[in-house]
């Protein structure tokens, strides 16, 4: 059970960010070149897997307890960030994500840059899909270095973003636009209940508290997070409509 | 300098986000567990009713 959830999780938040990737590579390589973005996106790959290399070791050193305490904390944090966002998506009060829309505007300011030439290479599309794909990445390496190392499984977690990297990346060069389909916002919404369901049940493991059940607990944190987010964007629509 | 302060400012940005009350309120959620489970209380309750006035309080602030 544990597993599936933190494979699915990893899996999620991995597509969404490589999601958003994707279409920053897409513009720097239809408006700058293709040689340029991708060796942007090698490189950043490149320090990725330096990053995830050097952390995923080291994290594993140490103690169990410790551990859970500082990833439920971070998990926490960030998955609230998440999920704050989602919720104030769905009610309304925030715009929804729209790749097409990044994928115009990246595209616009791109062809309106000045060619620079460092390295034979287009030095504006290199640095465009090499900060797009570290910055989303980064989110990444952190989600599967501490989803994986709460458990003492990160190469479930890796499975599920390089599943994720996979899909993306194959579909990408078929459709060669960016996924405009793909239901982020709702996927978005679930990765944040996912990432703060994560922190809750380790950040209480974490500080001492057990949780009746142990493992089994954690279908339970998420019906919570779940109920409370749904409420909590219930209340939202109605406060926008009396607003209105 | 100015690398540094942008250094510190992407990583708050990336753990802290828009509403640092709402990092702060898990963190002392967090550290109240810790102290009832040192004094022997298993408050495992606390840091999910804590998620949930956080959570609400700032999307109520968000969407004044």
């Amino acid at each position: 059970m544990t597993a599936g959830f933190l494979i699915a999780a990893a899996f999620l938040a991995s597509a969404v960010e490589f999601v958003e990737a994707l279409t920053i590579v897409l513009a720097a390589g239809v408006s700058r070149g293709w040689r340029s973005a991708l060796a942007g996106l090698g490189a950043a790959t490149l320090v990725l897997a330096v990053i995830v290399a050097a952390l995923g070791p080291a994290l594993t050193r140490i103690p169990i307890s410790a551990l859970r305490l500082l990833v439920g904390a971070l998990l926490l944090t960030f998955g609230l960030q998440w999920l704050r966002k989602a919720i104030l998506r769905a009610s309304g009060f925030k715009a929804l994500h729209d790749e097409e829309a990044i994928f115009a505007r990246e595209l616009e300011e791109a062809r309106a840059a000045r060619g620079e030439q460092r390295a034979g290479l287009d030095w504006y599309g290199f640095t465009l899909a090499f900060k797009g794909v570290l910055l989303e990445g980064l989110e990444v390496a952190f989600i599967v270095i501490t989803f994986g190392s709460a458990q003492g499984r990160i190469a479930l977690a890796a499975l599920g973003a390089g599943a994720a990297l996979v899909l993306v990346a194959v579909v990408g060069v078929l459709v060669r636009a960016p996924l405009s389909r793909v239901p982020e916002n709702t996927m978005k919404f679930a990765v944040g209940a996912m990432l703060t369901t994560f922190g809750i049940f380790w950040a209480t493991e974490g500080a001492g508290a057990h949780w009746p059940g142990e493992d089994a607990a954690l279908p339970g944190v998420l019906a919570f997070v779940l109920a409370l987010s749904f409420s909590a964007v219930a209340t939202l629509r109605r406060r926008r409509v009396a607003l209105a | 300098m100015r690398r540094v302060r942008g250094f510190g400012h992407f990583w708050w940005d990336f753990v802290v986000g828009d509403d640092w009350r709402a990092a702060a309120g898990v963190v002392v959620a967090i550290g109240a567990t810790a102290s009832f489970a040192g004094g022997g209380v298993d408050a495992w309750w606390l840091i999910p009713a804590a998620v949930a006035a956080v959570l609400w309080l700032s999307v109520l602030r968000a969407s004044r």
